[in-house]
């Protein structure tokens, strides 16, 4: 049983994880220049990370929706799985997506405790996605 | 599933709300109210789309007439009078240099586009004469072409001052000429880097020895980084003779036009405050010009409300802020100023300045719009604004948007450009 854990099929398909590893590499991104943002005062800093976090939401916008397709019609994983999957893309787009928004402040407003706190949420939601979507699965529990 | 739209919605509905101002809340005058700070996931944007006149004209007081000088202009700013009557309308539109730096300012740039006119800016100075005075120019020449953004219009010791976006230039002028083709002369170059804010106002001073120019602010409060804001948010007096030039006034954002009270021979300008703080937060003001004053932007508004959205924040700034003299209410666009003289118009229009609001974006309730008088007395405002040219607006669409407002004492008239309706408007006492 140990053995067979972690191998086999992975639950997301190579283009859905391919497409998940945009917003797990930006949202995090963003978040390290929030950080210098809030260090240096240095307004580029912020301009980085609205461009980041709104390519994140781009990309992230496919993933999310491949993920409700997935929860609805489970092919290659189970439904228990499927819904950890998108319960955790939702909650890192939708705080993108009020963090694309607190962004678009002016000066400080466009980081503070908020922007960077949201950047936090959705970096960490998207690593909990990736780390259930890049793991494997024993073959036998694949419905269908 | 529905989780994502529920925010949108909510949010959306929240702005709406957010968006509304207070109509009780009286933000004229010397001492307005200042409600909280707002800011709101998303600013409120209204804009008035174009609607065109259709053959009306703007509302004026009883006892006045108003015509259309001249229409089709490309983008008109600012007007000045020359001696002989005739008018000078600088046409053009600048801050294209100003990059795009955010999400945001694609997003911004194409939504306040929506309540601008679709002409080209003309980058040159129109003249118009109505010699025989009814009120529409029968010539029309360009007078002087191929300028850069030109916005503030002087006329000093027979020459004529043209404040491009990037440059003071004088030209040699001879009463009655239509078009001058010798080249403009350098007095002094103005801040240009980035120029988020182009517009150069410009006045000279009661003596005719010294040029004023306004430099508005590169940003609305510093989101482009403090070090392209050196030189900016300034008042500059120039000695026209030898193109020195001092900075006699400070953390004034955007001072959109100049000019002298006739009483007291004071400088006065009117400025557009910051944005993004609320449907009424901050007023746009009048005030004079006091040498080597400090109005606050970017650390503070009306005089110490800190703004918390500048980093490094300056407590010592802060505490050198002084507030503006007359409020006009929030982000009503003040573009134009022009004060009576000679006994204005006489009667309660005798001693005041004519005020020309461009309108709000920033507010789910349109404000400004119009042109309003602000009575005064000794030199200083000494009552309400009153509205004086109305009409711009139709419901929610903008027929036109006043942008300068000059006074000519010698044929007792208003000029008012129009750059979204691309006119002229001269408004006169009722013969």
């Amino acid at each position: 049983m140990r053995a067979a854990e972690g191998t086999g099929a992975p639950v997301l398909h190579p283009i859905h994880a391919i497409l998940m590893a945009f917003p797990l590499a930006l949202f995090a991104a963003g978040l390290v220049s929030d950080i210098a943002y809030l260090k240096t005062a240095v307004i580029q800093w912020s301009n980085f990370s609205a461009w980041l976090i709104a390519g994140a939401l781009l990309v992230g916008g496919g993933v999310l929706a491949w993920a409700i397709v997935e929860t609805v019609f489970p092919r290659r994983t189970e439904r228990p799985r499927a819904l950890a999957y998108l319960a955790a893309v939702a909650i890192m787009w939708i705080a993108g997506l009020i963090n694309a928004f607190h962004h678009s402040h002016d000066g400080w407003s466009a980081v503070g405790v908020t922007g960077v706190a949201l950047s936090v949420v959705s970096t960490l939601a998207a690593l909990v996605a990736a780390g259930i979507g890049y793991s494997g699965q024993r073959a036998g529990r694949i419905v269908r | 599933m529905s989780k994502p739209w529920f925010i949108v919605a909510a949010s959306a509905l929240a702005l709406q709300a957010c968006g509304q101002s207070n109509p009780g809340l009286d933000q004229t005058g010397a001492a307005p109210a200042l409600p909280d700070r707002q800011e709101t996931l998303v600013p409120p944007m209204k804009i008035a789309t174009p609607a065109g006149w259709n053959g009306q004209t703007p509302t004026v007081p009883s006892g006045f007439t108003v015509t259309a000088l001249a229409t089709d202009l490309k983008i008109p700013r600012q007007i000045l009078v020359l001696p002989n009557g005739d008018v000078l309308v600088a046409e053009g539109s600048g801050g294209a240099t100003a990059p795009k730096m955010r999400p945001k300012d694609f997003i911004a740039g194409y939504i306040k586009a929506k309540g601008k006119t679709k002409v080209k800016g003309g980058n040159q100075v129109t003249l118009l004469r109505d010699a025989d005075g009814d009120g529409r120019a029968e010539l029309r020449e360009v007078l002087i072409k191929d300028l850069n953004a030109p916005y503030g219009l002087a006329f000093v010791d027979g020459a004529i001052y043209v404040a491009n976006q990037d440059a003071l230039l004088r030209f040699p002028y001879q009463q009655g000429q239509t078009r001058i083709t010798a080249p403009g002369q350098e007095v002094t170059k103005l801040p240009s880097r980035i120029n988020h804010h182009w517009t150069k106002s410009l006045t000279a001073s009661a003596d005719g020895t010294k040029l004023y120019v306004g430099i508005g602010s590169n940003s609305n409060i510093g989101e482009r980084g403090l070090d392209v804001e050196e030189e900016r948010a300034v008042v500059w007096e120039i000695d026209w003779l030898t193109g020195a030039r001092r900075t006699i006034a400070h953390g004034i954002r955007n001072p959109t036009a100049l000019a002298i009270e006739p009483r007291s021979s004071a400088l006065w300008a009117v400025v557009n405050e910051r944005d993004e703080l609320g449907p009424q937060l901050v007023p746009d003001y009048l005030t004079s010009v006091r040498d080597g004053a400090f109005y606050g932007w970017p650390y503070s508004y009306w005089g110490q409300n800190v703004d918390p959205r500048v980093h490094p924040q300056k407590p010592e700034m802060v505490a050198k802020a002084i507030a503006p003299d007359y409020a006009l209410g929030s982000h009503v666009a003040a573009l134009g100023l022009s004060f009576a003289t000679q006994g204005g118009f006489g009667g309660q229009y005798a001693e005041g300045a004519f005020v020309g609001q461009h309108g709000s974006w920033n507010r789910q309730d349109l404000s400004g719009y119009k042109v309003v008088w602000i009575p005064f007395a000794g030199g200083r405002p000494s009552g309400k604004p009153v509205d004086f040219v109305t009409g711009f607006l139709d419901q929610n669409h903008a027929r036109g948007r006043p942008v300068g407002v000059t006074f000519d004492p010698g044929r007792r008239i208003l000029l008012v450009a129009d750059d979204l309706s691309n006119t002229v408007w001269r408004i006169a006492p009722t013969r």
